[in-house]
């Protein structure tokens, strides 16, 4: 009794644990309840409920409200969709001068913003698509067709792959120094000779529009939101709720409102990368020290002047970091959005998976990696830049870099045009090395998965039949096994403790969105499944961060590692998994750990990196040993940022979950990948979307409540 | 000294919502206590004064004093909540945003205590910057930053970043670039205070042999008595917003005017501050001995000679002429009389 009043806060959270396991005893499952069957599923079954709400039907399957709530929020994805198709299709109708017809036409605003945006999307990635690959789209956008028609050669020739290959060089170079052409030229070299060159430029032409896009959107709201209070509360929530939402359920809206392609891709790419842009913009521009805004001012800078020439430079950290961010994701984008019909490595990549193609797979998903990472560091490289006043500089070292590529472009067009005679009737290799006639190591690959397969058959079966039966199976029961109102009454007590009233009510709301919509169940086998990746996460993430930690130059090296890891799109973790377990959980879950594993090391490192020498120096004059020094100063200290970790490694849980769909699963993801398919799919996958994102801000508040206040308590920021 | 370049009638800044309707209410009689009771924050009180041309004066106050307060009204880097400021006999507060950068541009320069460069510019770079900004191409502003960086003598480094240097020498950069548009107004917000001792005295005679040659208008701000009497030409002390003494340096020791001030003045060495002319009797001239000595000499430099005179020894001025005289005991009464009950 004395133990529980010296931690008064230990005996709440007994307390609590108490009361939730009492009401799960308590609340029996009803004998109708199966998981399988989803309590709406819009299908006319006798047994289903009936309710209407605003004019519209909402069926659902009954229990007792203490095993599961209704679905009182079942009309919401009818709704959006019935709000889209209004706005889309009869809001504001306008006139509008229609340039083919020579008319004017009626049509919804709303629609004709869509589609002169699509247009002005389709025709800048065109552009740049054109000029790699060649192409006609692009006179034509100036032009007409009957133009073409009527000058036939006209048409964009697109560059050699050397030219490309070389200017990459040459730009890495100029950037960065001799380490980074290199890799530049390897890359694209690899690219071109193992038949990727076209969709890979094709996946580039889409990034090369969507990540500069996103750059400049994300900053300008960033500043916008810097500069005023009313902009930054009215960006916060949505800020707050993309951050968690799996870039799968965006899709679906996408679809309503841009349609299908590349340009629709572009758009949601925006959607996805330029909240963090935005989030990162602010942060760094509020941690300027105030004499230096001074400083600005005092030298008499214009109030543009001091925004981009004193304020974005002294930031440039943050808003790396959020280019950085804006290039993961519009890799990773680049993958999803094939689902909508982009073309490209990622196009390539979903239809090899679909058919089991792991060879195809690995090559098109390491081809995608070595760009993100090249253009990662390109741009990194860019932001570090310095000009160079000084030396008198010839002509020539002036313009070397201009001179080199002219030099090359000459070079590469000369080799096309002798490649026209040497590769006579068949492919000009020197100008474009097409698909499946490069060097293919898919069967190295495919042979490979098959003799492990052969080879370790039964071992690779045997675990993941043990990991299924024995762990994963009674997991998602226990899961499914909790009432709705335990729940609920667990999660409330959980915020109340952590934060008090106002966590709790955030909370409890979070939570009741997800209890009253239609996918309870779903959400459930969700946090199973996220829980399941999360806890193995982060033993190994805590573990093998603390031992990377006991040496610099290992701590360093493993926050390369974490570097490249994370930028590799998000799909291409899917590949190595599903070679050795092929299509199960276990495969998904495989992934959901490898990802989530990143922030968790990550986080762990630089968190024992924060704690002050000082305290080292102190720690060692008190004589302690390197183990006590770990448990006694370093992790105390360092807990809160590892707690921030995990809220990472959570989000990154979730979606890697939500992506798993895609292999097969049962959870929420599933649902929103069915949705893509739908005809009314878009309010179904935003909801579906949403209800992710909040389980994800559930834990999101409670952990950043925590941090705060423990931060608070030890005194350190 | 002649005009006057700053210009202060009574100056108050106050922070929080109200603060100027209450100020309007309070008539000008701003009490600290009873605005802090309803919400507001008095940084600056009721501050007259004004600068002459050339002259350099050094506000001293401890922390939260209102010293950078007051130095920020005047640069307008805040806005002053009530009275008027004029630079050049123009009205400061009156100016628009258009006015008040190209004043910033061509007549003001500023320092700040923690240097506040910018960490993606070089040194020269830093330097430049001003100019760059008032749109000077760039050969001729890399040139003029050249030439400032020889000024601080931190040649060889000027393609270094602020990163790369130590403190003393960013400092010397923060000093480059708010010369480099030859400004006439110079502010320096407690420029020494982050640099450690043997430093500041490095830069404080660096500092007024720059001010010898460049002769500018100076608000220099510090918490350190001693370097106020080091530099100033006249001193202003602040206390809670209001400037309890505003002095030459030996009056502020000789005569303070309250008591905090007073306690300031206690630990001062008079001997190294003082010189003769602070304490020498202008109306005898007679009956002086053989030893003269110049009005300008600091008593501690002279004071040994002086004292092993017996008659009264005479002070001239630099043409020589007669000014006044000094009685030996003067010099014992002004190093230890007056220490504790004033003089």
């Amino acid at each position: 009794m004395d133990y529980l009043k010296k931690y008064p806060k230990l005996f709440q959270w007994l307390f609590l644990l108490v009361v939730f396991f009492a009401l799960c005893f308590a609340i029996d499952v009803p004998e109708t309840y199966k998981f399988i069957r989803g309590q709406a599923e819009f299908v006319k079954d006798p047994n289903q409920s009936v309710y209407f709400f605003l004019g519209k039907e909402v069926r659902y399957y009954a229990f007792d409200v203490f095993w599961r709530l209704p679905p009182l929020l079942g009309w919401l994805p009818i709704w959006i969709n019935d709000s889209l198709f209004f706005l889309m299709n009869e809001w504001m109708p306008m006139e509008f001068w229609n340039e083919d017809t020579q008319e004017f036409k009626t049509r919804p605003l709303l629609l004709e913003i869509s589609r002169n945006l699509t247009s002005f999307m389709t025709f800048l990635i065109e552009l740049i698509r054109e000029i790699l690959l060649g192409g006609l789209e692009t006179i034509v956008a100036f032009t007409s067709w009957d133009f073409i028609d009527a000058y036939p050669w006209l048409e964009l020739p697109g560059l050699p792959w050397t030219i490309v290959a070389a200017g990459a060089a040459i730009l890495s170079y100029k950037l960065s120094g001799k380490g980074l052409a290199l890799f530049a030229g390897l890359t694209m070299i690899y690219i071109s000779i193992f038949g990727q060159w076209k969709p890979s430029m094709q996946t580039l032409s889409f990034i090369l529009v969507a990540a500069p896009l996103s750059f400049i959107f994300g900053l300008g709201l960033g500043i916008a939101a810097y500069k005023s209070k009313r902009v930054e509360k009215a960006l916060y929530p949505i800020l707050l709720v993309m951050q968690t939402m799996p870039q799968y359920a965006v899709l679906v809206p996408a679809l309503v409102l841009f349609g299908v392609g590349d340009h629709a891709a572009v758009i949601i790419t925006m959607v996805v990368a330029v909240p963090p842009m935005i989030l990162l913009t602010i942060l760094g521009l509020r941690a300027i020290p105030p004499e230096v805004i001074e400083a600005g001012r005092m030298s008499g800078c214009t109030n543009w002047q001091l925004m981009f020439k004193v304020l974005i430079p002294t930031a440039r950290r943050d808003i790396l970091i959020g280019v950085n961010q804006v290039i993961m994701v519009c890799f990773s984008m680049a993958v999803i959005s094939a689902f909508i019909g982009a073309k490209g490595l990622g196009f390539n990549l979903l239809l090899a998976l679909n058919q089991l193609n792991i060879g195809l797979a690995l090559e098109a998903g390491l081809c995608i990696s070595l760009i993100a990472i090249l253009l990662d560091k390109m741009s990194l490289a860019w932001a570090n830049k310095q000009t160079d006043y000084f030396g008198n500089l010839t002509f020539f070292q002036r313009n070397k870099n201009v001179i080199f590529f002219a030099a090359s472009f000459v070079i590469g067009i000369i080799l096309a045009y002798v490649g026209t005679f040497i590769f006579k009737g068949s492919f000009n290799y020197l100008f474009e090395i097409p698909h499946n006639k490069g060097i293919s190591t898919a069967d190295f690959w495919n042979k490979g998965v098959d003799w492990i397969f052969d080879t370790f058959f039964v071992y690779i079966k045997a675990f993941n039949t043990w990991l299924i039966q024995d762990v994963l199976q009674p997991m998602r029961a226990l899961y499914l096994r909790m009432p709705a109102v335990a729940t609920l009454v667990l999660a409330v007590g959980a915020g109340y403790l952590i934060g008090g009233v106002r966590s709790a009510l955030v909370v409890a709301a979070l939570t009741l969105f997800i209890a009253l919509s239609p996918w309870w169940d779903r959400a459930l086998v969700t946090l199973y499944m996220a829980t399941f990746g999360v806890v193995i996460s982060c033993l190994i993430g805590f573990t093998v961060g603390t031992l990377c930690f006991q040496n610099k130059k290992s701590a360093a090296f493993m926050l390369g590692v974490c570097d490249i890891f994370q930028t590799f799109p998000s799909f291409v973790y899917l590949i190595p998994v599903m070679m050795l377990f092929g299509i199960t959980d276990t495969s998904v879950l495989i992934a959901v750990i490898v990802y989530a594993t990143i922030p968790a090391t990550r986080y762990t490192i630089e968190g024992l990196r924060s704690v002050p020498i000082g305290l080292h120096e102190a720690a060692t004059m008190s004589g302690v040993n390197k183990f006590q020094r770990l448990t006694k100063i370093e992790f105390p200290l360092a807990f809160p940022h590892m707690m921030l970790g995990l809220n990472q490694t959570i989000v990154f849980a979730l979606f890697m979950v939500i992506i798993g769909a895609f292999i097969g699963t049962e959870d929420l993801g599933q649902y929103i990948l069915k949705a893509l398919s739908d005809k009314n799919g878009a309010g179904i996958g935003l909801t579906l979307g949403i209800c992710v994102a909040f389980i994800g801000l559930i834990f999101d508040n409670l952990i950043r409540t925590w941090v705060g206040k423990r931060k608070k308590h030890l005194g350190i920021d | 000294m002649s005009e006057t370049v700053i210009k202060c009638e009574s100056v108050y800044k106050i922070f929080g919502q109200n603060a100027k309707k209450m100020l309007e209410e309070s008539k000008g009689n701003v009490d600290a206590k009873t605005f802090q009771e309803r919400g507001c924050i008095v940084g600056v009180n009721n501050a007259s004064f004004e600068v002459a041309k050339g002259e350099m004066l050094v506000v001293m106050g401890l922390s939260g004093s209102g010293k950078s307060t007051l130095l920020r009204c005047i640069s307008r880097l805040t806005d002053a909540t009530g009275g008027k400021i004029f630079i050049e006999g123009q009205d400061l507060l009156e100016l628009n945003n258009k006015e008040l950068i190209e004043l910033r541009r061509n007549k003001m320069g500023m320092v700040f205590q923690s240097f506040a460069l910018l960490p993606h510019k070089t040194v020269v770079e830093n330097i430049a910057f001003p100019l760059q900004i008032k749109g000077t191409n760039t050969e001729e502003s890399i040139s003029r930053a050249m030439e400032m960086v020889k000024l601080v003598g931190l040649d060889g480094r000027e393609n270094y970043f602020p990163r790369e240097l130590s403190g003393g020498q960013q400092q010397r950069v923060g000093i480059a670039r708010s010369l480099a548009v030859e400004p006439d107004i110079w502010f320096l917000d407690e420029p020494f205070s982050a640099l450690d001792p043997l430093i500041r005295k490095e830069m404080q005679d660096e500092f007024l042999r720059l001010q010898e040659k460049l002769q500018k208008t100076i608000m220099f701000i510090t918490h350190d008595f001693d370097e106020a009497l080091k530099l100033a030409d006249r001193i202003a002390i602040m206390k809670d917003g209001i400037i309890e003494q505003l002095d030459t340096p030996a009056n502020i020791v000789l005569n303070p005017a309250t008591e905090y001030v007073r306690k300031f003045t206690e630990e001062v060495p008079r001997e190294k501050v003082l010189i003769i002319e602070d304490v020498m009797d202008a109306s005898s001239k007679d009956n002086l001995g053989d030893l003269k000595v110049s009005k300008d000499e600091i008593i501690e430099n002279v004071a040994e000679k002086i004292l092993t005179q017996e008659k009264l020894v005479g002070v001239v001025d630099s043409n020589n002429n007669i000014v006044g005289s000094i009685k030996p005991s003067k010099i014992i009464d002004t190093v230890f009389g007056g220490r504790k009950n004033g003089s």
